[in-house]
């Protein structure tokens, strides 16, 4: 079986997001960027699926500018086999990457695609259900667990309120969730070799894919500070806050 | 000129922050307490170590190393520093000068250490030549097809754990321009050998569960071949091969300089006194900015002198100056983080008195700060006296 896997660049998820003066979008000038956290974790299952004889070859993919090859990189060295970069400089929206993602199905056929369930600078958690979608696949969104069965996949999404066990056809799209697992470290002999390791370059134009953005952002703004906290004498006053204050208990 | 890391350099170092962080800092505390670390733990580490590659990282690929450069292998020496001397020694890195090795030596010592099979340890210092090394009492005689020796090694690091000792004893006396000097051999020595007795060593203020012992040879007969590198030689041996030790003991500071610094950054923005967070004190921000300054120079001093070692242009006096501002730094740093720590920074909830201790012996060790110093200084003046 062939995998997909998607990896985007984005802010490191440790460094503090600051917006830009003109409140046109976040500074990402000499911030560090890394590879999205969630995708690190789709990456790990496609490893740990190819370690179990379960896949043969997995494909990192990642649409962005062309510093998004270091992502790629990364992925080949925790043991991605190639990788593909879709080199688009513009702010490029979820429907886009859905699109580019199809294009690349229909070219590279693979049985599952894996992605992040959304990524950790827009949050839009769209592009896994939309690709689905275009492509006209099973889906399996946050998932927590995953099996790969014979023309199925067995999945545990993490929805509201628990956790719901599904089983969809393949070829399917996963988003997955935290608690997947723990994604490795590359191995100083993996890091060396993914320098060797192929990488294709080609253009949402290429593909064939309009990637003109269809949304204008208006403005970015700063979370208002966090106001100062206050000290409770008692439980009584602080469920008289709760109640009255804040109204987070009925 | 640029000044930016690679992509593969970042990797190196996520890669090594994580082993660190993950297969090392738990065990942190364990180790501090107990100055031991349990065999099932040596063990664990070193299988890990081996799987992410890490192990006898400098050693050439060809041989089974990670065949990295000095620059690559100073970064990854800066990020295992981080972590506690006994711990961060279990990622092995196998003496470089076990590359001078030949024949039968190189399957019976230098692969094995590769492996993480063996371990080797290295004997120069004696209870009467420290920094005049030269003037050592141990000494082989040959006889034969043997070599007799008789002598004590002393403060010889995690000979405990060693199988085999690089052991630098005196072979004969030669002429020289300043009158005559001792001829010195490097030999590999087993462990077992008779005549050869390991003992533990002197207790110390540094390093946890990383021990030093006594070293004897009473009559203790090796064959010949055991020679390393070349009869009398040894210096030269050594010079070829040891001068990234010092770059190693410079990487090292830098990484448990940046340890502490992150602490008191952190204590400097959430600790409040009289009202307001003591960062905001004038007396700890001002210190803050000294030590990050002195750790960005010790930084760029050491990494350069990685990157020109890379280049075959390091000399004696660039490893001499990165391993005596390093270590320098370190020192400073790792007091004033205490002094922002208020008490709390003497306490082992925090590695910091730990720190602080382990700091001490850098500027003792691979040449004290006045022999890196008396290095930097000769290498000035004497082209100017030769005049
Ligand atoms: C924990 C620990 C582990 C060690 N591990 C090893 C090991 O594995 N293998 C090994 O061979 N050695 C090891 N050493 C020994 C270490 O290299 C020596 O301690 C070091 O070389 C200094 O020698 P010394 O301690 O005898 O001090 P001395 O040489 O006696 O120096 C005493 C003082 O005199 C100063 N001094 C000496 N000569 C001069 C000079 N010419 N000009 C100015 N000042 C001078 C020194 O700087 C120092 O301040 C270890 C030491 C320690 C503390």
């Amino acid at each position: 079986m062939k995998v997909l896997v998607g990896v985007k660049r984005v802010l490191d998820a440790y460094v503090k997001a600051r917006v830009k003066p003109d409140g046109s979008g976040v500074v990402t000038d000499n911030v560090k960027m890394s590879m999205n956290p969630f995708d690190e974790i789709a990456v790990e299952q496609a490893l740990r699926f190819k370690e179990a004889g379960q896949v043969e070859e997995i494909v990192a993919v990642s649409i962005g500018p062309a510093k998004s090859e270091e992502t790629i990189r990364t992925a080949l060295a925790m043991g991605a086999d190639r990788g593909i970069l879709v080199e688009a400089d513009a702010e490029i929206e979820p429907l886009a990457v859905a699109k580019v993602f199809k294009a690349l199905v229909e070219k590279e056929q693979p049985e599952l695609v894996l992605l992040g369930k959304q990524a950790i600078d827009d949050d839009c958690n769209q592009t896994g259900q939309m690709l689905a979608a275009l492509l006209g696949w099973a889906q399996g969104t946050f998932i927590s667990k995953i099996e790969l069965g014979d023309g199925n996949v067995t999945v545990t999404r993490e929805v509201d309120g628990g956790l719901e066990r599904a089983q969809i056809k393949t070829p399917a799209v996963v988003t997955v969730d935290l608690r997947l697992n723990e994604p490795r470290y590359a191995s100083l002999p993996n890091i060396m070799k993914a320098k060797k390791k192929p990488v294709d370059k080609t253009t949402p134009a290429e593909l064939g894919v309009d990637a003109t953005p269809r949304i204008t952002t208006l403005e970015v703004q700063e979370p208002p500070p966090r106001a100062a906290g206050v000290k409770v004498a008692s439980v009584a006053e602080l469920v008289d806050k709760l109640r009255n204050e804040a109204r987070v208990i009925g | 000129m640029n000044f930016e890391l690679s992509h593969e350099h970042e990797m190196i170092v996520a890669s090594a922050r994580a082993f660190v962080e993950q297969e090392l800092y738990p065990y942190e505390e364990e180790v501090e307490r107990d100055d031991r670390v349990r065999p099932e733990l040596i063990e664990q580490i070193k299988q890990r170590a081996i799987a992410a590659g890490l192990y006898a990282a400098a050693m050439p690929e060809e041989l089974g190393g990670g065949g990295l450069d000095n620059f690559s292998m100073t970064l990854l020496d800066r990020e295992l520093g981080r972590a506690n001397f006994a711990l961060q020694y279990l990622v092995g890195r196998p003496s470089n000068i076990l590359q001078a090795c030949v024949g039968e030596q190189r399957e019976k010592y230098l692969l094995p250490c590769i492996r993480g099979k063996k371990i080797d340890c290295l004997a120069m210092t004696e209870p009467n030549a420290g920094s005049d090394v030269r003037g050592m009492q141990c000494r082989a005689e040959r006889d034969g097809n043997e070599y007799v020796i008789n002598g004590t090694k002393h403060f010889i690091s995690h000979a405990d754990l060693a199988d085999f000792v690089i052991l630098f004893a005196a072979t004969g006396v030669e002429d020289s321009a300043r009158g005559p000097r001792k001829k010195i051999t490097s030999f590999l020595v087993d462990k077992g050998a008779p005549g050869f007795t390991v003992r533990d060593g002197y207790r110390s203020v540094s390093h946890r569960g990383y021990h030093n012992c006594v070293l004897t040879f009473d009559d203790c007969r090796i064959p010949a071949a055991n020679v390393l590198g070349e009869e009398h030689k040894g210096f030269e041996v050594a010079n070829d091969w040891l001068g990234a030790t010092r770059l190693q003991v410079a990487a090292m500071c830098l990484g448990r300089a940046e340890r502490a610094l992150d602490l008191c950054l952190e204590w400097a923005a959430t600790r409040k006194q009289f009202g307001q967070t003591i960062g905001k004190f004038q007396g700890v921000s001002f210190k803050l900015a000294d030590m990050r300054t002195q750790l960005e120079a010790a930084e760029l001093l050491t990494l350069k002198v990685a990157w020109k070692s890379d280049q075959g242009t390091a000399t004696d006096m660039d490893y001499a100056m990165a391993k005596l501002h390093a270590t320098e730094m370190l020192a400073t740093l790792s007091d004033e983080a205490i002094q922002i720590h208020g008490g709390m920074g003497l306490m082992s909830d925090l590695p910091l008195e730990r720190i602080w201790r382990d700091a001490r012996v850098e500027r003792i060790w691979e040449g004290t700060s006045e022999i890196q110093r008396h290095i930097i200084s000769r290498a000035l003046l004497r082209p100017l006296e030769q005049r």
